[in-house]
């Protein structure tokens, strides 16, 4: 080795067989790069971690229920689709313990900025399956007035945001919102759900850049499903994880096993208390799969291999924590039949009562463009109520 | 009452909001520190401080993504997109995000928040540091579309701007933001959004415009009255919602209508006026309404004052329009 010189900004750099030298030093080395996949439950349910995570048993079971009321709900509403009761509708079937798992980290002041499979964490903050369904509808019950699609659901007393179709748009709001809490001096955190498709977009990394140079509150957490519709995730990126990204933007990045429901969790916990505790943005790469089709629109068998799928429901992330929770004398098959049970109880009582509602009147269509309705706007509802009223003529 | 110029006048609104609400938060490339590439924010930081003075990594897409996630959180951010010409990376955000907010939640979320940004030609700053891209905007349900052309108005329209619920895009016409000087009180006070102006009476034709060519028309009406000619030149300043109905009387009364424009001419907001004029005025109009635009070409850099309208060509379709 030659003798060191200073640098510009005094660090040692090589003086002979500097091309080469430096080339190697200045390489950055992908192994460095590549998180290890943070797993707390093996697939039979055991532990792998040293440490169980502290959830009180009420809590997880309840969060198991509300798995079981999800899987019956996509499962009764694809179907519903298939009727035509309603127009359109995602899945998260696979994904779930992604989607609980995090939103139960997070406290109810917390910010949710969802893409278009998260559903579940609005039910268990507290979003009403009636209001869901009569979302589904768009009926004049549906608290978004039937302006959006199935499934594009809003629910400002939650602090659950507002499903964009177009992919990734909510990552640098998430940023602004947590970066507007840290302003305000409030100990709140915002989390953006994506998928890993979202992660091609340039608001995905505008979103990372800021977050890091503002060491803002947030939390990305891409659910990394494998599929963007017909695209495998080898399409999107050629990194050999999605959690490495974060090293660029000089933010925290994990990997963690999406279908465990207890790591999830972990990270995520850790994630908001990083936050809070002023140490900036957290990207989590929930490592899950698509098990369904993209959306009611789509047939996966025309660009996926069914084995795929098919190997993917051994590592069924509701499985694996009812297997956790019969070792732990929380859950028996009599459980697991009332919970089917009441789920399917409570969809039939809710779609029941949707399906009775009407749509939202014809004049509602020009509310909430604008906080006022401008003179314009006053014309035009005029002109569709002459036109409705003239129908038939 | 002091007199200023439109930086100015945008400065001093900017700063009695700021002292008013401390929601309202400045966002943007070099707004900071270095007060702006205009100065409009100057002097801002020093008050304000780093926390509501925010200079933002260079991705517009990013300041309007971060600025809608903090007026969903209560804010009331004020960004800065530094020329007109750089706002498309934000396009979707402003269409598609902003602009459907209240809308698609059914009014649960609102994003009130106004888009600072300097537009249009005549400053040698060829495509990239001239375009008019306000058609957009207007085409955009959700979206006001502000363009004030003096002092007195960018104060008070960026202040009403800012007191709204509503997402404003506010165009500050840069070829005047020194030249155009006017009394201005230093306290703050509002104009009204939704209302036009008579900028000059007259009964033989009338000429709309706002912005920077509102100083071109006044200059054609100037010309024209030493002809025997009165135009009538109407500043709209609120480009959604539109003043219609100052329009129509204005049109009603002299017959004749000359749009003028500096964006390019096909689908620019002259197409919507002259459709107007048309559905609202048929059974008064003397002649064709007129549109004295930008060409349908890129903004040129050696070009531009070929390009954009000028007293002339204004002249030209008012003798057109009054010898129909």
């Amino acid at each position: 080795v030659s003798s060191g010189a200073a640098g510009p900004e005094g660090e040692q750099i090589m003086a002979e067989n500097a091309i080469e030298t430096a080339a190697e030093l200045g390489r950055i080395r992908k192994d460095d790069l590549v998180p290890d996949l943070v797993q707390v439950l093996r697939e039979d349910g055991t532990l792998r971690s040293r440490v169980e995570p502290k959830i009180p048993p009420a809590d997880l079971k309840r969060l198991y229920g509300l798995m079981v009321l999800c899987r019956q709900l996509d499962h009764r509403m694809m179907n519903l689709q298939r009727q035509g009761r309603i127009g359109f509708y995602m899945t998260a079937t696979g994904e779930e313990a992604a989607i609980v798992g995090s939103v139960y980290a997070l406290e109810p002041t917390d910010w949710i900025l969802p893409c278009y499979r998260e559903y579940a964490a609005a039910l268990y903050r507290g979003y009403p399956l009636r209001d869901f369904i009569c979302q589904l509808l768009g009926n004049a019950e549906d608290i978004t007035k039937g302006r959006q699609m199935p499934i594009h659901i809003a629910v400002r007393a939650l602090n659950f945001g507002s499903v964009s179709s177009p992919v990734g748009t909510q990552i640098p709001q998430a940023m602004g919102i947590a970066w507007a809490a840290k302003l305000r001096g409030d100990p709140t955190v915002a989390l953006a759900y994506f998928g890993d498709g979202a992660t091609s977009q340039g608001d995905f990394h505008v979103a990372a850049n800021f977050a890091g140079v503002y060491k803002a509150p947030v939390i990305f957490l891409c659910r990394n499903n494998g599929w963007a519709i017909s695209t495998p995730a080898s399409v999107q990126t050629a990194a050999e994880t999605f959690a490495q990204k974060a090293v660029a933007y000089g933010i925290e990045g994990v990997r963690v096993d999406g279908n465990d429901l207890l790591a999830v969790y972990e990270v995520t916990k850790r994630a908001a208390e990083r936050a809070r505790a002023g140490l900036g943005a957290t990207l989590i790469e929930a490592v899950t799969y698509r098990r369904g089709a993209h959306s009611s629109s789509d047939d996966p068998s025309v660009y996926r291999d069914e084995a795929e799928p098919r190997a993917w429901e051994e590592k069924d992330p509701m499985v694996r924590l009812r297997r956790y929770l019969e070792r732990k004398k929380l859950w028996s098959d009599r459980d697991e039949e009332r919970a089917l049970q009441e789920a399917q109880r409570e969809v039939h009582k809710a779609l029941e009562e949707a399906e009775a509602i009407p749509p939202p009147p014809p004049a509602s269509l020009f509310d909430d463009v604008f906080a006022d309705l401008p003179p314009h706007l006053v014309e035009q509802r005029q002109e569709l109520l002459d036109a409705i009223k003239s129908k038939g003529r | 009452m002091a007199v200023m110029n439109i930086i100015q006048a945008v400065n001093s609104a900017l700063r009695g909001e700021m002292r008013r609400d401390d929601r309202i938060v400045v966002l943007g490339e070099d707004v900071g520190k270095f007060g702006g590439v205009f100065r409009a924010t100057d002097g801002l930081y020093k008050e304000f401080g780093q926390d509501r003075v925010i200079d933002t990594p260079l991705a517009e897409g990013g300041i309007i993504g971060a600025a809608i996630g903090m007026a969903l959180y209560g804010l009331r951010p004020v960004p800065e997109i530094q020329f007109a010409d750089f706002i498309y990376p934000a396009f979707d955000q402003i269409v598609n995000e902003l602009a459907k907010f209240r809308y698609r939640s059914g009014g649960q979320y609102t994003a009130p928040m106004v888009i600072r940004t300097p537009y249009g030609g005549g400053i040698r700053g060829g495509h990239y540091h001239s375009q008019s891209p306000e058609a957009y905007f207007i085409h955009t349900p959700g979206l006001k579309v502000v363009v004030p052309s003096n002092p007195y108005d960018a104060k008070g329209l960026l202040t009403s701007a800012i007191r709204g619920d509503d997402p404003v895009i506010f165009m500050e016409p840069k070829r005047v933001y020194r030249a155009a000087r006017g009394e201005v009180p230093e306290e703050p006070f509002e104009v009204p959004l939704g209302k036009a102006h008579v900028a000059r009476e007259g009964k033989h034709v009338t000429l709309l415009a706002y912005g920077a060519m509102l100083h071109t028309a006044l200059e054609a009406a100037r010309i024209a009255h030493d002809k025997g000619i009165e135009a009538e030149v109407i500043d709209l300043r609120t480009l959604l919602p539109l003043d219609i109905d100052l329009i129509v009387s204005s049109v009603q009364k002299t017959g004749r209508a000359v749009i003028v424009h500096e964006a390019p001419r096909t689908c620019g907001f002259g197409a919507e006026l002259s459709a107007l004029i048309g559905e609202k005025c048929f059974l008064y109009l003397e002649a064709p309404v007129h549109r004295v635009t930008g060409f349908d070409t890129p903004f040129p850099y050696t070009l531009e004052h070929e390009y954009l309208p000028d007293a002339n060509r204004i002249l030209t379709a008012v003798d057109k329009a009054l010898n129909f």
